[in-house]
């Protein structure tokens, strides 16, 4: 089992199953249990605490690894630029009283400039 | 257990008072729910699939599978989450477990939502149907609207402003990986960046009143390296079952030492996700 990656299997309908299992799957099942148990447990118990702290610490290794392993034309830059370009957007973000875009708009006009600059 | 359920939303409707007649046709109701997807929240999700397209182009994911994924998953923390599975070469299990632990929020979601979009007349399978397009900005989209809106029109207005949802954001992914394989180098780095900024703001202020889910955001993003070091392939799955527990933990230990009122929840923090106060 431990093998089998996306590119593992040299089929045109593995990345397909990978998809509906590990994201179709993995999604919906939750969505179909709140549907069969709407009404009935509450969102304030200690597990549903644990799993939402779980839950975003995942997202942040996501946010972690593109920002500090990254593959690709983002990999060409230097983390220093891409690190500062995400402490600039949250800068903007908290100065702006937690405006989601100019935090956003922000860090991607530090990191234009940083690129052109050339860091 | 239908009776327990329709007292209870009741309570949510107290104030409502519908604007347009509820004589109105599902079909209308459903075109309503159209027309009201022209939003903010709306703009800023698309903002983030544009991200999501130039993530997936830079993963070596096809055109076909980014935008199935778009519309399959309908969540972008997960869909992140599988990407970035799929770039480390984590095995499929590995990367189920991920995905559904990054996924569980839904179902509180779909939960709460669902007493409210009811009818008594509603078919079990059009409520599955509709708990798919479940994920933040629909829930506080549907969490708002639907109580001021009689109960017959309710799941196919929510229905209308869902599906166009999904359906542009299918094909906002597929412009943007289209975008990013033609673009100059420094606007495809510039698309992949918008996927880490754009969720470390919006998860930090979703976590406005949760400080656990904030430290949970932190102590995540500083077990990454080490994570990495230790296996690049179970980076996220080391990262959340880690940085989780120890935030977790240190929350529980502050809450503790302040008032016990301050508890957050699911419901309360969300709706400061995304823009949704922001109308």
């Amino acid at each position: 089992m431990s093998g089998l990656s996306f590119d593992a299997l040299d089929s045109w309908w593995w990345p397909w199953v990978f998809i509906l299992a590990a994201g179709w799957l993995a999604n919906d099942m939750w969505r179909f249990l709140g549907v069969a148990f709407s009404g009935r447990l509450t969102e304030e118990s200690p597990v549903f605490a644990y799993v939402r702290a779980v839950a975003t610490a995942l997202v942040a290794g996501v946010i972690g690894t593109l920002v500090l392993f990254p593959t690709g034309d983002l990999a060409a830059t230097g983390v220093g630029l891409r690190v500062a370009a995400v402490a600039i957007g949250f800068a903007a973000f908290k100065m702006a009283r937690q405006h989601i875009f100019v935090g956003v708009a922000a860090g991607e006009m530090a990191f234009a400039v940083g690129w052109w600059a050339g860091f | 257990m239908r009776g327990r359920l329709s007292s209870r939303p009741r309570a949510l409707v107290m104030t409502a008072s519908p604007a347009t007649p509820p004589e109105r046709s599902a079909a209308r109701w459903f075109a309503a729910g159209m027309a009201d997807f022209v939003s903010l929240p709306a703009f800023i999700l698309m903002a983030a699939f544009t991200g999501f397209g130039g993530l997936a182009h830079a993963s070596g994911v096809t055109l076909a599978q980014a935008v199935a994924m778009s519309g399959l998953i309908w969540a972008l923390p997960s869909m992140v989450v599988l990407v970035g599975a799929i770039k480390a070469g984590t095995p499929i299990l590995a990367t189920a477990i991920a995905v559904s632990l990054s996924a569980v929020r839904l179902m509180p979601m779909a939960m709460s939502l669902m007493p409210i979009v009811r009818d008594e007349k509603t078919p079990k399978w059009l409520l599955y149907w509709i708990s798919h397009f479940i994920a933040v900005t629909a829930w506080v989209f549907g969490m708002t609207k639907l109580p001021g809106l009689p109960r017959p029109a309710r799941a196919p207005y929510f229905l209308g402003f869902c599906m166009t949802l999904t359906g542009v954001n299918m094909g906002v992914t597929a412009v943007s990986w289209l975008a990013a394989a033609s673009l100059p180098p420094v606007a495809a780095a510039a698309l992949v960046l918008l996927t880490p900024l754009y969720f470390i703001l919006s998860l930090w202020r979703a976590a406005e009143r949760a400080p656990t889910d904030r430290m949970a955001l932190v102590i995540g993003m500083a077990v990454t390296p080490v994570a990495h070091h230790l296996s690049p392939e179970f980076t996220l799955l080391i990262t959340g079952l880690v940085g989780g527990t120890i935030a977790f933990f240190l929350g529980r230990a502050l809450e503790r030492r302040r008032a016990p009122s301050r508890e957050a929840t699911a419901a309360s923090d969300l709706p400061a996700d995304l823009g949704g106060d922001e109308r």
